[in-house]
């Protein structure tokens, strides 16, 4: 399904990464690997299409992901390492808001039960600026549980969540995969998620 | 599509509303400029009557620079705007959803105090009602203009300061043809002349300004 072939990217002058290949299938997990600085996230971003590679491409159902860009945004969620929240919205609104934009109207039971669903019971009106770190994120990831993408591209989900919410977090991921949907994430936390196939991309240094 | 647009509109006049201050900012800051006018000038009522229209509009243009660096700023600091870019929706229907809310809380406001400041400057009621018609075409076409160069400096380091140097000469059309307008009225001449023009530079930045302005976030973003 996404296919990325000789992948190299360059920032000013100096190379973060070349001839970066691999293809997944339903059901298949991606790992990310590299230290700091190794060019996880420009690699997460150019599979979102954000970043233009240097050379190679990346092929969604064979089509370029940039010649079929809304077929191949309609089956994607990105979630980066910053939160994309508005801090003067609430949890809901900018749950809602997200997903209106990504293309998909989601009711405001559908969308506060999303929020209960990762713990937020009694937060889902108070505006994202007074929630703590790890609350933040749990709202962030409260798309995961409304959304029909087969794609999901995630960097760092576990920073900032407690044990129960990284476990919750696994259980999702998992259940996602088993549905035949494909993730690819960074991280470094030991955390051992069950896939079918399970990959990996390793980043070194250049 | 259109839920898109107003799904945007609505997302950022919730946010507008939620932070009020920042409003009201341009909102002062435009009031107090073409106050300063008369103090500076002195209280002949000739003068302030022939330099009403320019000092509006140049005060109206500044306000709404003054504005400009909110427009994409904050959603490019917290992540939004990369979201936006991923939304399978068309970009640059996005981008003029967030410019008409923009407009809407940054232009209007002006728009709706600029006949009380003309009156202040002893400017007639038809120049007062030409002025207000120039301002209600001329503020969007100055938004989506702004738009385009907000979105350029966009996570550039003094980006306030290279705004202003990419964007005012693209307002100089804007500004003769607004400010024209009421002179033209007040002479005898006429304002239809400078009014269409200034419909016709506002068409104009309707169809190109949001295309612009989305392909430059896709670079800035890049």
């Amino acid at each position: 399904m996404l296919e990325a072939i000789n992948l190299a990217a360059v920032r000013g002058d100096r190379r973060l990464f070349a001839g970066v290949g691999f293809s997944l299938q339903g059901g298949d997990l991606l790992y990310v690997q590299g230290a700091n600085g190794s060019g996880k996230t420009t690699l997460l971003r150019m599979l979102c299409g954000l970043v233009i590679p240097e050379e190679g491409k990346i092929l969604w159902s064979q089509e370029d992901i940039r010649s079929e860009r809304e077929a191949y945004l309609q089956s994607l969620v990105y979630l980066g390492h910053l939160c994309a929240l508005k801090d003067d919205l609430t949890g809901l609104e900018n749950l809602r808001i997200t997903e209106a934009l990504a293309g998909e109207e989601i009711s405001e039971p559908r969308a506060m039960a999303a929020l209960q669903g990762v713990g937020l019971n009694g937060y889902e009106d108070l505006p994202v600026r007074v929630l703590s770190q790890g609350q933040r994120r749990r709202v962030a990831l409260a798309r995961l549980a409304l959304t029909q993408a087969p794609l999901w591209i995630l960097d760092e989900p576990f920073t900032a969540l407690d044990k129960a919410s990284v476990g919750s977090l696994k259980t999702r991921l998992e259940d996602h995969l088993e549905d035949g949907g494909m993730v690819i994430l960074t991280t470094h936390q030991e955390i051992e998620i069950k896939a079918a196939v399970i990959k990996q991309v390793a980043l070194a240094e250049y | 599509m259109l839920a898109v647009l107003r799904c945007v509109m609505m997302r950022d006049l919730i946010l507008a509303v939620r932070r009020l201050s920042d409003v009201l900012t341009t909102l002062f800051f435009f009031v107090i400029v073409v106050s300063l006018f008369p103090l500076g000038v002195g209280p002949e009522i000739e003068v302030l009557r022939m330099i009403a229209p320019g000092v509006v509009w140049v005060a109206a243009i500044l306000a709404s620079m003054l504005a400009l660096g909110r427009l994409f700023e904050n959603d490019y600091r917290d992540g939004t705007l990369e979201q936006l870019l991923l939304s399978p929706q068309p970009l640059s229907l996005l981008v003029l959803g967030k410019v008409m809310a923009h407009w809407a809380v940054t232009g209007v406001p002006l728009v709706l105090v600029a006949p009380l400041l003309g009156m202040q400057f002893g400017m007639s009621a038809q120049g007062i009602g030409v002025l207000l018609i120039s301002l209600i075409l001329g503020t969007p076409a100055i938004s989506l203009i702004g738009a385009v160069g907000a979105a350029l400096t966009l996570g550039v380091r003094g980006g306030g300061v290279l705004v202003s140097l990419l964007v005012l000469p693209l307002y100089i059309p804007v500004l003769i043809f607004g400010a024209g307008a009421v002179e033209a009225s007040v002479s005898g001449l006429g304002a239809e002349a400078h009014l269409s023009l200034l419909g016709a530079i506002l068409v104009l930045a309707l169809c190109f300004a949001p295309w612009a302005a989305a392909a430059a976030l896709r670079i800035s973003l890049d």
